[in-house]
């Protein structure tokens, strides 16, 4: 089923709530059938230097009709860094969006709170649309958004381990409690994780490994979609309170041998 | 010495400017989806002819490539 409702960010309307990244994939077609298959409106990308050696394929080109791209600042580790590889997505992009990350351990990829705020400060003021990937915490992803963040992106287990999200009662709380869109980013291992995160109140879901090294990519980027999709309508819909005993769901009258 | 680091690599200082760097080393029509910096400092794309290379220089020239 369809949302009625699109996802908005900063001012945007995007009617997908799922942000597809585009590395990994065993294949440039790969990549092109599943960021179909998946209705994403948003990928991620990396800035990175050029090959001096000659001719590269252009991710632009090959995508930038299709999607919007979503520069990243992957690998940066200090706050200097990630504001000079946001600066230089603009310049390549001409896009002012960036998906914020500055890593303080490079085994597990773990978010460094300090240097993000630093550089969620800084970018704001030179005018970006801040993403930052952030730790799943409710205090750092407030003080993110009072910063002016447009949006939040909190892990719900490290990048690429698809464990899932380690602790849904922190998205929860995230969700009911910073007033800008929150966009669970990293973790995600398959379809009901997708479904759970919308459940909890997420605005939307941002993944890559997932599907990349997914046995069957494209079929996967699909399960993705339909999770996402489902997990919205039940959120919206809005589930039963859960019970300690059980309570019938067929009439307690007219039983047989009554 | 007249060299310069562009991305990591010494190479000897030939280019004047930004913008025939960008001519010499990439065959992207006007480099089109690159982005530079010169020691640490972005060079907008509209001041890439007017910005001089001095030996030592570090460039790093960059684009989008496939992330997550």
């Amino acid at each position: 089923m369809r949302q009625a409702d699109p996802l908005v960010i900063a001012g945007q309307s995007f009617t997908s709530r799922l942000l597809l990244g585009t590395a990994g994939y065993p294949n440039r077609q790969v990549m092109l059938d599943a960021l179909a298959a998946s209705g994403a409106e948003i990928a991620t990308a990396s800035i990175r230097r050029v090959s001096l050696q000659g001719y590269e394929e252009s991710l632009v080109e090959l995508l930038g009709n299709r999607v919007r791209l979503l520069p990243n600042t992957a690998g940066c580790q200090t706050a200097r860094e990630a504001v000079l590889t946001a600066e230089l997505a603009r310049e390549a992009l001409e896009t002012n969006w960036v998906k914020l990350e500055v890593i303080g351990d490079r085994e597990l990829l773990y978010p460094d709170v300090a240097e993000l705020i630093v550089a969620t400060e800084e970018l704001v003021a030179k005018g970006f649309v801040v993403l930052p990937y952030c730790n799943d915490d409710p205090v750092t992803c407030r003080r993110l958004a009072d910063l002016g963040a447009a949006a939040v992106m909190p892990l719900g287990a490290p990048i690429g381990s698809g464990l899932g999200i380690l602790n849904p009662h922190l998205i929860e709380l995230i969700c009911a409690r910073v007033g800008v869109p929150v966009v669970l980013d990293a973790g995600i291992g398959t379809a009901s994780d997708a479904a759970l995160a919308m459940e909890l109140g997420c605005a939307a879901v941002l993944l890559n490994t997932a599907v990349s090294k997914a046995r069957d990519p494209v079929r996967m980027a699909a399960a993705m979609r339909a999770g996402v999709e489902a997990g919205h309508s039940a959120r919206l819909a809005g589930r039963i309170p859960k019970r300690r005993d059980a309570e019938a769901s067929s009439p307690q009258f007219g039983l047989v041998g009554t | 010495m007249t060299t310069i680091h562009i991305n990591g690599q010494s190479e000897p200082l030939v280019a004047r400017t930004v913008a025939e760097l960008i001519a010499e080393k990439s065959d992207i029509p006007a480099g089109h989806g690159l982005a530079v910096a010169v020691n640490g400092k972005l060079v907008r794309r509209a001041d890439w002819a007017v910005t001089a290379l001095e030996p030592g220089d570090a460039v790093e020239i960059v684009r989008a490539m496939q992330g997550g």
